[in-house]
């Protein structure tokens, strides 16, 4: 394998729909606003593409990633679909990364929409939960927030995490949207604010959930030479990582916690894990990246975090699958502000999922996008010259993206390659 | 000339208008909204002794005879080892594993929120399964409580011919 950058990436502003352009304009603009950053490449220097998006009933058109590639021009090259739920956007950039580091192509480029706006909210959270066991689990009620409130119900049943501790995820990262121009939910939230709003499965509320959006993003990888030759800020996608576990919740086992380098079998004794309180394949791609980009402790060798925080519950869980945390410390976590802006290590400054929106197929690419520009340095450049966010002297961070109930899950480490 | 093809008067071709179908929903940019429904044929499979199960009021999982594995919710095959498993009767006595009561839900279930979600937990068995648990304010139910399981009188061959009712102390 050899050395893999990502030289450049654009997106669409999240929306809750975008009628003016169809799935092929969206991903076009973030294209052109990921070439425009890298003016040295043309079309003929791309030797490919990785599509992204997850749900074909969203979309009701089969095939739609060839279509992208055929109105970015990128035909008769080589291109595919990559299709894993929730973390279809971190398997696209690490299915455009495998593509770069064996050899294959010098440039590839990744990109990803989803347009939710299609059909009305119930419904969709109907096609999103076609994406659980149709057999025993969709037909007695599914609902994914459903199935994320049992989880941490048990998470909180056996760590003491709180609600007011979920709500302080839901403020922090609608917080920080408030400077990121892309966010299609940004708001200024008292923790008051989200215990008070409209309970949908208890625990969580509606403030502690995304929203479905329409929208895309769009990233390009390179290899060595041609990044250098490209640009003079590439970052190195320095680690990969990937991890699944049974898509039935009902089949998570009770075995004995996967342990990062700097933990110990004696901190977790008498727990049960996975069980349904934490994510084992979270832990497992956290593990494989690390390892590939030497990290130790990831607490003290992190700069940020981009995670998957489709609920506040999943943010508090993957701290601990992340190893930021002790496992059951997440809820103290946040509450101490170590993930708040000026913290220990920020996560989620772009506003995450909670506050950005969750076109699911750009989703994983738009954690991409922010963790490019905040290791380039250039988060004012693209926010209209609001560098609130930007973390000051941002070497490493970490992108994380997660599929349904934790049944994919991707961890990719970047950092500064200039 | 096709069916919908036909001659008018002035013997020029005409397509025949139409009024059924996509509705235009908005005007710029159009947007077309029309209704998608389809009869969809699912097999239970190699799962189908469960649901037969459930129209005799029995609970049924898998137990693998090479590595000892339990399985609350049944599969065909051992996901420890790969073997093909057993059918393992369950106890129709368990306890709550966790919970959550769902005020919405997809449009299918829309209809029936609030409903309260449960996954069951056995003794000695590696696994669990998720089910509805119905006699039970929403502020009652606790992790650990002994509950019993119930079945429809009326079979629909769904997972929800079996729900759980809490164990009389």
């Amino acid at each position: 394998m050899r050395p893999v950058y990502m030289i450049a990436g654009g997106i669409t502003k999240f929306a809750k729909a975008s009628p003016r352009k169809d799935f092929r304009y969206m991903v076009k603009e973030a294209f052109d606003q990921a070439m425009a950053d890298v003016p040295g490449l043309t079309l003929d220097m791309i030797d490919g593409s990785v599509a992204s998006y997850f749900s074909d009933h969203f979309t009701r058109q089969l095939m739609a990633g060839i279509m992208v590639h055929d109105y970015l021009g990128l035909t008769p090259k080589p291109s595919k679909r990559i299709e894993s739920g929730g973390a279809t956007g971190g398997m696209c950039i690490q299915s455009a990364w495998e593509a770069v580091a064996s050899g294959r192509m010098d440039v590839c480029a990744a990109f990803g929409f989803e347009t939710m706006s299609h059909v009305n909210t119930w419904k969709g959270n109907e096609f999103i939960a076609l994406a659980s066991d149709t057999n025993f689990d969709y037909p007695v009620g599914g609902f994914y927030t459903g199935y994320y409130a049992m989880m941490v119900k048990r998470h909180m049943y056996e760590f003491g995490t709180t609600e007011e501790q979920l709500a302080a995820v839901s403020v922090k990262n609608h917080a920080n949207a408030l400077h990121n121009p892309y966010a299609q939910f940004p708001a200024e939230l008292t923790i008051e604010d989200v215990l008070k709003s409209e309970m949908i499965a208890d625990p969580l509320k509606r403030l502690d959930i995304c929203v479905m959006s329409d929208g895309a993003a769009a990233v390009i990888l390179a290899s060595e030479e041609m990044a250098r030759k490209l640009t003079d800020k590439p970052v190195r996608i320095s680690g990969v990582g990937t991890g699944t576990d049974a898509m039935r919740m009902a089949d998570r086992p009770s075995r004995e916690v996967i342990l990062l380098p700097h933990e110990n079998a004696a901190d977790y004794k008498g727990l049960k894990y996975p069980g349904v309180h934490s994510f084992r394949g979270g832990r497992t791609a956290a593990k494989e990246a690390y390892k590939m980009a030497g990290i130790t402790n990831p607490l003290e060798e992190l700069d940020f975090v981009e995670l998957h925080d489709a609920f506040t519950s999943s943010e508090i869980q993957t701290y601990e699958d992340l190893g930021l945390c002790k496992y059951g410390e997440g809820g103290k976590f946040v509450e101490s502000g170590a993930a708040g802006l000026g913290g220990k290590v920020p996560v989620n400054p772009s506003g995450g999922l909670l506050a950005c929106g969750h076109p699911v197929g750009a989703t994983g690419l738009m954690q991409g996008v922010f963790a490019l520009w905040q290791l380039q340095g250039t988060i004012g450049q693209h926010f209209n010259g609001d560098d609130t966010l930007q973390i000051k002297n941002a070497k490493r961070g970490l992108i994380h993206s997660h599929a349904g109930t934790g049944t994919y899950i991707t961890v990719s480490v970047m950092e500064r390659g200039f | 000339m096709s069916a919908e093809q036909r001659t008018n008067s002035a013997g020029k071709v005409k397509l025949e208008e139409q009024e059924i179908g996509a509705v235009l929903y908005n005007v710029d940019p159009i947007i077309m909204k029309y209704h998608y429904e389809i009869d969809y044929m699912h097999s239970y499979a190699q799962d189908s002794p469960f649901f037969e199960g459930l129209s005799k009021g029995e609970l049924w999982g898998s137990k693998c005879p090479v590595c000892g594995s339990t399985f609350g919710t049944p599969r065909g095959h051992c996901m420890n080892c790969g073997a093909k498993t057993e059918w393992m009767q369950l106890p129709l006595e368990a306890k709550i594993h966790t919970y959550t009561t769902c005020y919405f839900g997809s449009q299918e279930f829309l209809a029936e929120t609030p409903f309260t979600l449960i996954l069951v937990e056995w003794p000695n068995v590696d696994t669990f399964f998720l089910s509805r648990l119905l006699g039970v304010a929403p502020d009652e139910v606790k992790i650990g409580m002994p509950v019993r399981a119930k079945f429809r009188r009326l079979s629909q061959f769904k997972p929800t011919d079996v729900y759980f009712v809490p164990e009389e102390s």
